[in-house]
């Protein structure tokens, strides 16, 4: 028997190598992924592709005649001169619906996890309940709300915070609260699943280390559940940035945003152009989510 | 400063953050109370949209106007099937990318992330491209949209299975190998239970998903209506008030199953 | 030897680069109490994992009576482990738990033998329940009726009491051990609690760094501990550096800084040269400087008392020598002896048959635990 000198510092209660999952290799991995992964491939990553290069066929072509392949980079310049304004109109209400789904969503989150107490499942229920009635039907309930005719209106008149002419429907208010509205599960959810894991004990160490209760969040809290603000942020923006049925519903022709644009031009069959501005999309949310999570310092993706 | 006072403003500090999340969650339900309330409407004029009068009519005539009991079944339809088939393959991809190894594993995760990374508006255009490049144009329909959300759920499928997969102990199914169970049997007697209820939930999130898809339906649908497009159509031209039924239905269906599952777990819970 | 001995022949267990467990000699005799003893990460667990087949050893050869069980699948082996947190299926309830391995090996009867189980573990009436309606201690006998059920030749412990507190932890230390006794299965117990081995094993290995430093009884071990790991790991040990000055038939005289000490051959690791002796500090006797000795004590003479703690049934002090090395002093409670002050002069003495001698190669500080037991 062989003597060492001083044990392994032993701080944690077991190996890690116990607990880890086991992980088989061989062939049967590949044979579980390969079906989903092919139908990602042929419906999501060859469409990708396709649409790329359907953004530099020539704008000449139509479906019953077909498209011929001309690099024709025209398509962006074009997209962007004709439909930048829509371009950016919808950054903008994307951000906004945003900044607003945190200011309602992050104290919904935190009442969920830390205040809640036993009617923690009830909650979280109540904040999936809306989705389960159909979007469309929900945004148009939004049309009655902020109707002329409707409570909210009314009430804004009488308090004069509205003129007497004054409307909320029909105006870049009812784009973003109905945007706001739509996303906002997809902001409170993972925010959720952020601090739900926070050890309230670290907060108690806060106060306990002289933080007052906004240092304490500023400092602890808030750092925590940072994956899950990242996270809800993607989730809210990103369909929020590509959505036109809000502005579409609750909007005039002067709130339209760059999906009206892209769904009309492929309606009336204008292919290489919609798909500019569809791969400018993209690409200017990719830009706008690297930039972020970068900025945000987390690697970790939902 | 009096006791009263500092108890005051300590009750308050504690409860409001409460109180401001029970008016966030009243503000996400005041639409559906509306939608509720609508299916009772009686309305006087086709184009204004405004609780008039009471009615049952719209629950005892749901399939009146044209086509939206017809969109209702398509609905159901390409929801049930694009749920079967992503939960399959979604959760065959799971397994896979928890408890195997491969070459490109972060690749893998990227990839099953991006669709939910995507505007819709891309996705659907995409498909659209692809389906039109490939001479699909005159067959879009009933099966180009389960194609689609199939490929849509998928991923949703995929995230919600891996996080329950992930979070089960692997002591577990080492104690069932300890106890006889060879690889089949644990599987089926220990792993599979356990990770169902993660399943179940990425069946009804597909399924939510399936029968609420707007915009990537309407870009690939052809002539088939599913029950948004009917919707969107109402709303160009008046909208009947049946669809909140339909919405009221949808509703209630939901929260029966949420909350029947929940009842059930807490009785199973106490009276074994 | 017996029938079904559990034997470890250079087992070897490496994770990539880190050897978690070194050529492994082991013998485990039927119907014992065997306990694995080390600090975190000394690879007890991974020994317990070999023998369980949820590990497959790099190198040597587990055997099981005359059968090789090296490579056989986890649910091929006459083995069930009670694992660390106990890892009940939280899906079944308490009776279906107990009754899974049964199930599996499609026994007859299993109603009564499980029922007769739970009996066993005083958990009749908790059949119905699921593993999160019980208590940690309920829990932890559910884990034990679970794998006891199948009479599997050797039982594995897993730090089975780590998850509970103190009392119920000593409570189900005695339990444990009366169940050993009446079963007459081969228990081997992983864990890193010294006084929790100590009380319930027959044997104890004492593993440190994927070897086994030394292996014995309670009272073997503790008394004659043969590395410096082992002698701080099994509590507590003053350790002086001394030499070897001269050796009779039975004994060894040393030089401690000019103090003469003799230590008995028998208790010797070490022979010449350098060495450290040691004394355990309840052998240790304080008499204020100067006072004779009469029958021919180590005497280590001119230290001061710089530390006092009384705990009740002791008084614990520490005494700083000449040379400023501190020895700990633990002086029972009798009323029969004097008791000390910080600053009090005084003479360290204690019988030359307490006298243990270590190689002075080692580590005097090797297995002091240096953060508190929980």
């Amino acid at each position: 028997m062989s003597v060492s000198a001083a044990h392994l510092g032993g701080g944690e209660q077991q190996q890690a190598a116990a607990v880890e999952p086991p992980q088989k290799r061989g062939v049967t991995g590949y044979i579980l992924l390969l079906p989903g992964a092919l139908w990602l491939t042929i419906f999501f990553l060859v469409p990708t592709i396709t649409l790329v290069s359907t953004s530099l066929y020539d704008p000449a072509g139509s479906v019953e005649t077909g498209y011929s392949m001309t690099w024709h980079w025209q398509n962006y310049v074009d997209g962007i001169r004709d439909y930048g304004v829509q371009f950016g109109r919808s950054l903008v209400y994307a951000l906004l619906a945003t900044v607003a789904c945190i200011l309602l969503g992050y104290p919904l989150a935190y009442a969920i996890a830390f205040k809640s107490g036993r009617w923690k499942n009830l909650m979280l229920v109540l904040v999936i309940a809306p989705f389960f009635t159909s979007f469309l039907v929900r945004t148009l309930s939004w049309q009655l709300l902020l109707g002329d005719n409707g409570f909210l209106v009314e009430t804004l008149k009488t308090l004069q915070l509205l003129g007497p002419d004054g409307h909320l429907l029909a105006t870049p208010f009812a784009v973003v609260t109905g945007l706001t509205y739509n996303f906002l599960p997809f902001m409170v959810l993972p925010l959720y699943a952020s601090l739900e894991k926070i050890d309230p004990r670290l907060v108690e160490a806060g106060h306990d280390l002289y933080a007052s209760p906004f240092t304490a969040f500023r400092k602890i809290t808030l750092p925590l559940s940072m994956p899950g603000l990242v996270a809800g942020t993607l989730l809210t923006f990103i369909p929020a940035a590509g959505d036109y049925i809000n502005a579409e519903l609750l909007g005039t022709p002067t709130t339209r945003m760059i999906g009206n644009e892209i769904q009309d031009l492929f309606g009336a069959g204008a292919y290489p152009v919609a798909a500019a501005l569809s791969v400018t999309l993209m690409a200017v949310i990719v830009a706008m989510v690297f930039l972020y999570v970068r900025r945000a310092g987390t690697e970790e993706l939902v | 400063m009096s006791t009263l006072a500092y108890r005051g403003r300590r009750w308050f500090s504690d409860h409001v953050v409460l109180i401001y999340a029970i008016l966030v969650l009243l503000y996400m339900f005041t639409p559906v109370f509306v939608v509720i309330l609508m299916s009772f409407n009686e309305p006087a004029a086709r184009q204004t949209y405004q609780f008039d009068a009471f009615t049952w009519n719209n629950w005892t005539n749901i399939c009146a106007p044209f086509q939206l009991c017809d969109s209702v079944a398509v609905s159901l339809k390409v929801g049930l099937l694009a749920t079967l088939v992503a939960t399959l393959l979604g959760t065959l991809m799971a397994f896979a990318m928890v408890r195997h190894r491969f070459r490109g594993r972060s690749a893998a995760n990227v990839f099953v992330f991006l669709p939910m990374a995507s505007p819709e508006i891309v996705l659907g255009s995409s498909l659209l491209a692809l389906f039109v490049n490939a001479g699909f144009a005159g067959v879009l329909g009933f099966w180009t949209i389960f194609l689609a959300h199939v490929m849509f759920c998928l991923s949703f499928v995929v995230v919600t299975v891996k996080a329950r997969l992930s979070g089960l102990d692997p002591r577990l199914e080492q104690a069932a190998m300890d106890l006889y169970a060879n690889e089949w049997q644990t599987f089926w007697r220990v792993t599979f239970p356990l990770v169902f209820p993660g399943i179940l939930s990425a069946a009804l999130l597909s399924f939510s998903l399936s029968f609420d898809d707007f915009i990537i339906t309407n870009l690939n649908s052809g002539q088939t209506v599913t029950f948004p497009m009917f919707v969107w159509g109402a709303a160009q031209r008046g909208i009947p008030p049946q669809i909140n039924v339909i919405g009221t239905i949808m509703f209630l269906v939901a929260l029966a199953l949420v909350l029947g599952g929940e009842l059930g777990r807490r009785r199973r819970q106490i009276v074994r | 030897m017996a029938g079904s001995d559990l034997v470890l022949t250079g087992v070897t267990k490496r994770f990539g680069a880190f050897t978690a467990v070194d050529d492994l000699d082991l013998t485990v005799p039927q119907g014992s109490f065997f306990a694995l003893l080390g600090p975190s990460g000394c690879g007890k667990t991974t020994t317990l994992r070999m023998v369980a087949g949820l590990e497959e050893p790099t190198a040597g050869s587990i055997r099981l009576g005359a059968d090789d069980i090296t490579t056989l699948r986890p649910y091929r082996r006459p083995v069930n482990t009670v694992f660390q947190s106990y890892a009940l299926f939280p899906h079944l309830t308490i009776f279906e738990n107990v009754a899974f391995g049964l199930r599996r090996t499609g026994a007859k009867k299993v109603k009564p033998q499980v029922e007769e189980m739970l009996e066993l573990v005083e958990l009749g009436q908790y059949g119905g329940r699921k593993p999160t309606q019980l208590s940690g201690g309920q829990q932890q006998r559910v884990a034990l009726a679970r794998a006891l059920i199948n009479r599997p030749q050797v039982l594995l412990l897993d730090e089975p009491l780590g998850a509970l507190d103190l009392k119920l932890r000593r409570q189900m230390q005695i339990e444990l051990k009366r169940i050993q006794t009446d079963v007459g299965i081969t228990f081997v117990h992983v864990t890193h609690d010294q006084e929790e081995a100590m009380t319930m094993a027959d044997t104890i290995a004492v593993m440190n760094s994927g070897v086994i430093e030394q292996m014995g009884s309670p009272a073997e071990l503790y008394e004659h501990p043969s590395t410096t790991f082992v002698s701080n790991f099994l509590g507590q040990s003053n350790l002086v550096a001394a030499t070897v000055v001269e050796k009779d038939e039975d004994h060894l005289l040393l030089d401690v800084e000019g103090s003469r000490l003799v230590a008995p051959l028998a208790r010797a690791a070490a022979l010449t040269g350098r060495v450290w002796v040691g004394v355990r500090p309840e052998k240790v006797f304080l008499a204020h400087t100067g006072s004779e000795t009469d029958d021919g004590s180590n005497v280590l003479r001119g230290a001061v008392v710089t530390d006092v703690s009384f705990v009740g049934v002791s008084t614990q002090y520490l005494a700083r020598l000449p040379w400023g090395q501190e020895l700990m002093v633990f002086e029972q409670n009798t009323g029969a002896r004097l008791s000390f002050r910080t600053g009090d002069q005084v003479d360290l003495h204690w019988m030359p048959a307490h006298t243990f001698l270590l190689d002075a190669a080692q580590d005097a500080t090797a297995g002091v635990e240096r953060e508190v037991a929980e």
